[in-house]
């Protein structure tokens, strides 16, 4: 399985995410400090939740941080979140 | 929170300095995207800072993970406090609310 399927994977099981997006950026990066052959390394998630309605940009990124413990001591270099609630997204919940 | 003696070095640098920056590379060669966003983000507010080279010190460079609780560098504190990294320090300087959190915390910047 693909690192940013892992990601995916565990992300929907721990946030319930009514909209989920997982981008591998590690193309952009490669050859610089962090980047690991055959890539996999830096990614970008946009995340759209209920779980995160009430709570801080810093709660919000502990509760991505948090589903992504493993992945982020090992393998991923970077990652750049963006959590927002449906409203904020304009979507309906 | 730990016996990690370099939590202690961490502590003091945020006891002496308003605002705290931990990085990768100095403000002036930043040495990752990430960190060198943030630089110029506190640039742009005019908000003297304190970096700190994770790169220089292996014992800063995981100490501070673990202080913070916080997977990722750079990590940007301002008096004592961790208020996150480069997604959210960007989110908060476009609404506004970075320069508003220094003036709240008494902070000065140039462009106040």
């Amino acid at each position: 399985m693909s690192m940013a399927a892992i990601i995916e994977q565990k992300l929907h099981a721990a946030l319930a995410p009514i909209r989920l997006e997982v981008e591998d950026q590690s193309h952009l990066h490669a050859g610089h400090a962090g980047a690991r052959e055959g890539g996999e390394s830096h990614f970008a998630v946009l995340i759209v939740a209920e779980i995160f309605s009430n709570s801080s940009r810093l709660a919000r990124q502990r509760l991505v941080n948090e589903a992504l413990r493993e992945e982020l001591a090992g393998s991923i270099h970077a990652l750049s979140i963006r959590a927002v609630t449906p409203e904020e997204a304009g979507e309906i919940s | 929170m730990s016996d990690n003696p370099v939590f202690d070095t961490i502590q003091s640098e945020l006891d002496a300095n308003d605002v705290v920056l931990f990085m990768k590379g100095t403000p002036v060669f930043p040495q990752c995207g990430f960190s060198s966003m943030v630089v110029q983000v506190l640039s742009h507010v005019g908000v003297k800072f304190k970096g700190i080279d994770v790169l220089a010190n292996d014992d800063v460079r995981n100490g501070i993970k673990e202080f913070s609780n916080w997977p990722t560098i750079p990590q940007l504190y301002i008096k004592g406090e961790f208020v996150g990294g480069c997604d959210i320090i960007r989110e908060m300087y476009e609404a506004g609310e970075l320069q508003e959190t220094l003036k709240a915390k008494g902070v000065a910047t140039e462009a106040a």
